[in-house]
């Protein structure tokens, strides 16, 4: 397991594969059962300034290629909820609290108001009114929430980008000058689902965010795309559900990888995962460095 | 699959199902019939697409039917439904009641009655004896009174007095011996069922549990219903829990609502 310890976004973790934002995140011991199952690192649940409810269901859409989501960022509040992250802490292994404002000093108030290894702020949510990506999408709006962030803390700021843009190395670049420790790539992509019987869209929300195995090439192909432009490290995110997506999320420049809806089959993703690493780095004599990014040398 | 199985049977997609019959159980609960079965085993669960409105989980009452409780909005939807109408059906979700021995007993609260009348019809087809303790507020909201006694020796508790044997559920556990029963499966109100658990620790190996928590993806994904302290997956991993697992657990003491917040664990 030693071959894959290493300093992830200002983190030295274990291993680099993590639990995603938003799956099983809501409470301390949900953390912890990760972290028992292997997890390099947590991501909590987005926590925001007041308790939300979410929502109305159907909150999810199950898909062969993936989920369609729209959670509504339900949390109790920040306030609430430093005890989970503490609870979580019980796991052994770092806790990232993502945190979710609708400008920068609601971020930056949030993460002076939690103790964290790390925050994740969330510029990339595709359902929520006010928050996440309707921030996100703008390069002067991640800038300036990671700085206030920056600002207020001490412990690494990774910023948690949307596909649902244009060009997401520009608001990789934003991250980065507003003094980032990394990027996260990507959140999910903005979808909908309708229900041909009713004609009804099948979410509450209407629409909402495309995870799973269906975004896999979209996210490999953003954390190249960032991998190239940046000088801070990516963590690779959307649709990694064996270790074979872990090593491509790797070779395309990912310092670490988050892990959501393929939790769907249960927590043992995490072993399966990291043992296949393991043993494919063992098999080819090779370090998880002589990985990272490979694809961009084989020109 | 055993109540400790950890992941999902299969990945439910929502169907289109029409409403068939609707039965008046009480003044407030009422029974709906599908014109299709997505083949549950008792203590499964669906989660119902009202459309336009939410998605709610629904304990099965039988093989093609769920049992409504009208105490919030969306409940108050689905129990008025009339017969012809359509909804989504997501299921069968979760694990199930597994049938052990060959002399069993329920205990039941209110709507709690319906999981476990459906899992006593099942035993009773395999020649399984049936005792069943069931607790009401009042002999109005007495629920499957004649479906259970058609299954073996049936006590009826009411808080008022106004049928059976006065008091809550647990006054009824005096008449039993509960050691005589291979298993017993407890479905009701979160502090009735605490009630049951707190009086009879020593049998919690083979008291199989139905809870209820805060469901929202159904998946396992989201974790709103995850139960501490081992942070159990109540969708996937439950609904059905052995009693020996919930007793160092967040059941009985408190719950976490919509938001993850959490509050108390009546009502």
């Amino acid at each position: 397991m030693s071959s894959l310890a290493g300093e992830v976004g200002g983190l030295i973790l274990e291993n680099p594969v993590m639990l995603a934002a938003g799956i099983l995140g809501t409470t301390g011991a949900s953390l912890r059962r990760a972290a028992m199952a292997g997890a390099g690192a947590v991501v909590t649940k987005s926590v925001g300034s007041i308790p939300r409810d979410g929502h109305p269901g159907p909150t999810v859409v199950p898909l062969d290629i993936g989920l369609i989501n729209a959670m509504g960022l339900p949390n109790p509040s920040y306030r609430e909820f430093q005890e989970e992250i503490d609870i979580g802490k019980t796991g052994g292994i770092p806790v990232v609290a993502s945190i979710f404002g609708a400008d920068p000093d609601e971020f930056a108030s949030i993460a002076s108001g939690l103790t964290a290894d790390a925050f994740e702020l969330n510029l990339s949510c595709p359902h929520a009114e006010k928050y996440g990506a309707e921030l996100g999408r703008y390069p002067e709006a991640v800038q300036s929430v990671t700085k206030a962030v920056k600002a207020r803390v001490r412990v690494p700021v990774w910023v948690k980008l949307t596909p649902n843009t244009a060009d997401i190395v520009e608001l990789g670049l934003a991250a980065q000058d507003g003094g980032a420790d990394a990027v996260v790539a990507i959140n999910t992509l903005k979808a909908m689902a309708i229900d041909i019987e009713s004609g009804y869209p099948i979410l509450g929300n209407r629409f909402g965010g495309l995870s799973g195995p269906a975004i896999k090439p979209v996210a490999v192909r953003c954390v190249y795309d960032l991998s190239s432009a940046l000088d801070i490290p990516v963590i690779g995110a959307g649709g990694v559900s064996c270790f074979v997506d872990a090593i491509e999320m790797i070779m395309a420049g990912a310092s670490g990888v988050q892990i959501g809806t393929a939790l769907q089959r249960g927590y043992g993703v995490f072993g399966e995962i990291i043992e296949g690493l393991s043993a494919y780095l063992e098999r080819r004599s090779m370090r998880l460095s002589d990985l990272r990014g490979l694809a961009m040398r084989r020109t | 699959m055993s109540p400790k199985s950890e992941s999902p049977s299969t990945l439910a997609k929502s169907v289109d199902a029409t409403i068939l019959a609707v039965r008046q159980e009480t003044p407030n609960v009422k029974t709906l019939t599908f014109d299709l079965s997505l083949d549950p085993k008792a203590g499964q669960y669906l989660m119902a697409w009202i459309r336009g409105l939410d998605e709610i989980p629904m304990g099965f009452s039988g093989p093609r039917e769920i049992t409504v409780h009208e105490v919030g909005q969306a409940t108050k939807a689905l129990a008025n439904f009339e017969p012809g109408r359509s909804l989504g059906l997501r299921g069968p979700l979760g694990n199930s009641f597994i049938l052990r021995g060959d002399n069993i007993l329920l205990i039941g609260g209110g709507v709690g009655i319906a999981p476990l009348t459906f899992l006593g019809e099942a035993a009773k087809a395999q020649d399984i004896d049936v005792t069943s303790l069931i607790g009401f507020r009042s002999s109005a909201d007495v629920l499957f009174k004649q479906r259970l006694e058609k299954l073996g020796d049936l006590a009826i508790t009411t808080d008022d007095g106004s049928m059976g044997i006065h008091g809550f559920a647990s006054a009824g556990l005096k008449e039993l011996n509960l050691g005589e029963y291979s298993q017993i499966y407890l479905c009701g109100p979160e502090p009735m069922m605490w009630d049951i658990l707190s009086r009879s620790k020593e049998h919690s190996g083979k008291i199989q549990v139905s809870i209820n928590r805060y469901f929202k993806c159904a998946v396992g994904v989201c974790g709103s219903c995850c139960l501490d302290h081992e942070g159990i997956r109540v969708c996937v991993e439950g609904p059905v829990i052995m009693a020996d697992r919930l007793l160092n657990s967040e059941f009985g003491k408190y719950r976490r609502g919509p938001s993850g917040s959490r509050g108390s664990c009546r009502g």
